[in-house]
């Protein structure tokens, strides 16, 4: 699914990610931990394509170089980034986005678009299973909303364009409990053989609700250690600087 | 006929010349070119006092310069104040008759003429540089009474309608381009909507300026008559060239007691090319008289071209309940400027007014609102609402909104809002990463912004209006 090989990159020579490594095959939930500023953020931007950074090393995305596609391209062919910060867009209709998204996803995967009715079904199942209020899809995309509301809006996003890899970041940070519940819910509905998960976050806790099949922890630009669910208690425990002396 | 046409290209698909035989009054400004127009035009000698009147005053008037957008200075013995295809004075009678070559270059610009008759419920009058080619429809319009044509025909077939009304909106004593207008306007459209009639079907004008160093001096009168209904929509284009080149027009409405006019605007001329090269001044007078009680006069623009754009559709609400409204957007690219607003004067009891301006700036553009809105001692119990958003795309446009008010009626109240906002990067990158490429998150979310203009529109043109502000701002981001 997703191959990066000794990805580095720097942002106005300040180098971030050094030396990256990782493999995702498909299906696989991989969990990524990391201090702040320790280049969470950076690995899905350089992932999903975006500008100001100098790359280096190759990522290959289903066995195909992805580091030159444009944005749009890459997220047609089915990578979806949950921002940590999602972006609010004055005067745009929240519903009006998603139905414009998932058609342009639609039509360049071959499918039929969907009209405005089929549209207003999916997305109202969508947010029903979710737990989120439907209110959301009225109103200008992300504006006004609350940390919450953007999180989850995030997560519905993801539902309806049914990515093949699925990016998300901190996702998990500052939502109450009930918010972090229909957050994993959203993503374990998705769990399938072929939909792979990259799930970024400082905290242990997402792990309880996400079961992943390998944990990373990532320091000073690459990854310093892999395991399984209990690296991310042991995490916990003994903190980022300690970890980064175990190296 | 010299030309200097740059390639269209696929920014502005209108850039076209149509190579057509036409008959130009001599170069210059002068009394026997205004002569020319008269008599080519077949115009009772009222009408030619009446534009040498104007053009004695011309003399007297300089060129204002308050504007933002300042331009080089313009030689107004250097153009040509009359140009048209050969064997248009002539009007052909139907459309049969008028040259192939002219159905042709309407049906390239996407109104096809003949279809048009059969087909949709838009009147058209195509307007070709200093005279109407057609006007479809008029069979069945005539019907209920309603005129729509050419104004050189109404002058000629309706002349007690068009004397009373011409220039009592716009008097020939007023500023420079709308005087000089007054004194060589070529052709345009004239509206007389009956009493109690309500027009059944949108009635348009399409204006194309071909000819090169020609200036375009459109004149159009819309009179609704008491509790009578119209809806009146222009559009214009213009080949690509690397002169600018002038059209200067006068609009004028009036509507009576419980008379509505709702006019709307799809400008987009030449706007000129990336480095402002070239493109059209669109320096346009445009006035409606709300001179009856109860009645309404809209104002809706779409400004995407022109290098320079530089009007203020107004009302003068002098009936006791009138309502005046405008909605504005207006799109500066590259190097195109704009100054534009409106003035809302209120002189009627309980008078309303309505202002929406957005206007949206990228690459080096230049955007100024700018609006006045005045109440008189008078007018009791009225009210303005104004709202002016801008948006910028990038770093090195600009936006600037200049409300003046004046209110002195202390039972009247004024009410302004304003916003500037910025389309970051950021958010585009977001637009991308689910799927839309640069042009569709723009115009996602440039139609986002000006989605309360756009909707004023009829529903016939609001589409290709959500298309022509997507396309309008390639480009603009950087
Ligand atoms: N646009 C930028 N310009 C300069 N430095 C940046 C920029 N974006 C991020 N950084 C720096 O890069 C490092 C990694 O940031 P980030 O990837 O956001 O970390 P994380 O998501 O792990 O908290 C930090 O030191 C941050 O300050
Ligand atoms: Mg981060």
């Amino acid at each position: 699914m997703l191959d990066i090989k000794s990805l580095s990159a720097s942002i106005d020579g300040k180098k971030i990610l050094d030396g990256f490594d990782l493999k995702i095959k498909p299906g696989e939930v991989h969990a990524i931990m990391g201090p702040n500023g320790s280049g969470k953020s950076t690995l899905a931007n350089v992932l999903t394509g975006k500008n100001g950074y100098e790359i280096k090393g190759q990522v290959f995305y289903e066995g195909k170089d992805l580091l030159n596609l444009p944005i749009e391209e890459r997220a047609q062919k089915g990578l979806f980034m949950a921002f940590q910060y999602p972006l609010e867009i004055p005067g745009v209709n929240t519903n009006n986005f998603l139905k414009t998204s998932l058609n342009t996803i639609r039509k360049v995967r071959g499918l039929k678009e969907l009209d405005s009715l089929d549209f207003l079904k999916l997305v109202k199942t969508k947010t029903k299973n979710l737990k989120i209020d439907e209110k959301i899809l009225n109103r200008q995309l992300n504006v006004g909303f609350s940390g919450g509301e953007k999180k989850k809006n995030e997560i519905l996003q993801m539902t309806i364009l049914e990515p093949k890899l699925a990016i998300l970041d901190e996702t998990d940070s500052g939502l109450d409990i009930d918010a972090l519940r229909i957050v994993s819910d959203g993503v374990n509905a998705l769990r399938s053989k072929e939909r792979s998960f990259l799930i970024i976050t400082h905290y242990q806790r997402l792990l309880d609700y996400i079961k992943p099949d390998f944990v990373h922890v990532l320091v000073n630009g690459k990854i310093a250690k892999t395991g399984c669910g209990e690296l991310a208690e042991e995490l916990e425990k003994v903190g980022y600087e300690r970890m980064e002396i175990a190296k | 006929m010299k030309q200097s046409t740059i390639n269209p290209s696929e920014e502005y698909k209108y850039g076209f010349t149509t190579d057509i035989e036409s008959i130009r009054a001599p170069k210059g400004l002068n009394e026997d070119v205004i002569k020319f127009i008269s008599n080519i035009k077949k115009e009772p000698h009222w009408m030619l006092e009446w534009r040498l009147r104007a053009y004695s005053r011309l003399k007297n008037l300089k060129e204002p310069n308050w504007q933002k957008p300042k331009y080089p200075k313009i030689d107004y013995q250097d153009l040509y104040y009359y140009s048209a295809p050969k064997g248009s004075e002539n009007k052909p009678k139907s459309l049969d008759e008028v040259d192939p070559k002219l159905i042709e270059t309407y049906k390239k610009l996407g109104i096809s003429l003949k279809e048009q008759e059969k087909l949709s419920g838009v009147a058209v009058d195509a307007v070709f540089d200093s005279v109407s080619v057609a006007t479809t429809f008029k069979d069945k319009l005539t019907e209920k009474g309603i005129i729509f044509c050419p104004i050189s025909e109404a002058i000629q077939k309706h002349p007690d309608l068009v004397k009373k009304y011409i220039g009592s909106v716009i008097p020939i004593t007023d500023h420079y381009f709308a005087t000089l207008n007054s004194a060589v306007f070529t052709d345009g459209s004239f509206v007389y909507i009956p009493e109690g009639v309500r027009c059944p079907m949108e009635l348009s004008t399409y204006f194309r300026i071909n000819a090169s160093e020609t200036g375009q001096f459109e004149r159009t009168l819309i009179i609704a008559d008491k509790g009578s209904y119209v809806s009146y929509l222009e559009g214009c284009t213009a080949p690509m060239r690397d002169e600018n080149q002038l059209h200067a027009a006068n609009v004028e409405l009036i509507a009576l007691d419980d008379a509505e006019i709702k006019y709307s605007t799809i400008q987009n001329w030449y706007p000129g090319d990336e480095n402002g090269k070239g493109g059209i001044y669109n320096f346009v007078t445009k006035r409606g008289a709300c001179r009856g009680k109860n009645s309404k006069i809209s104002w809706t623009q779409v400004e995407t071209g022109s290098a320079i754009t530089w009007k203020y559709p107004s009302c003068i609400l002098q009936g006791d309940n009138s309502v005046g409204e405008f909605y504005s957007v207006a799109i500066t690219n590259n190097y195109q400027k704009a100054d534009t607003g409106t003035k809302m004067i209120h002189l009627g009891k309980n008078t309303k007014s309505k202002i929406i301006s957005k206007g949206i700036s990228g690459g080096h553009g230049d955007n100024t609102y700018r609006g006045l809105v005045r109440i008189s001692s008078k007018a009791h119990n009225s009210r303005n609402y104004t709202q002016c958003d801008s948006l910028l795309m990038g770093n090195k446009c600009g936006a600037h909104t200049v409300p003046y008010i004046e209110n002195k009626n202390s039972s009247s109240n004024i009410e302004h809002e304003a916003t500037t906002s910025k389309i970051s990067e950021e958010q585009l990158f977001y637009c991308n990463q689910r799927g839309l490429n640069q042009e569709e998150a723009i115009s996602l979310i440039v139609n986002g912004f000006c989605k309360e203009v756009l909707q004023q529109l009829p529903m016939e043109f609001a589409v290709e209006a959500q298309k022509l502000v997507g396309i309008s701002l390639e480009g603009s981001v950087g």
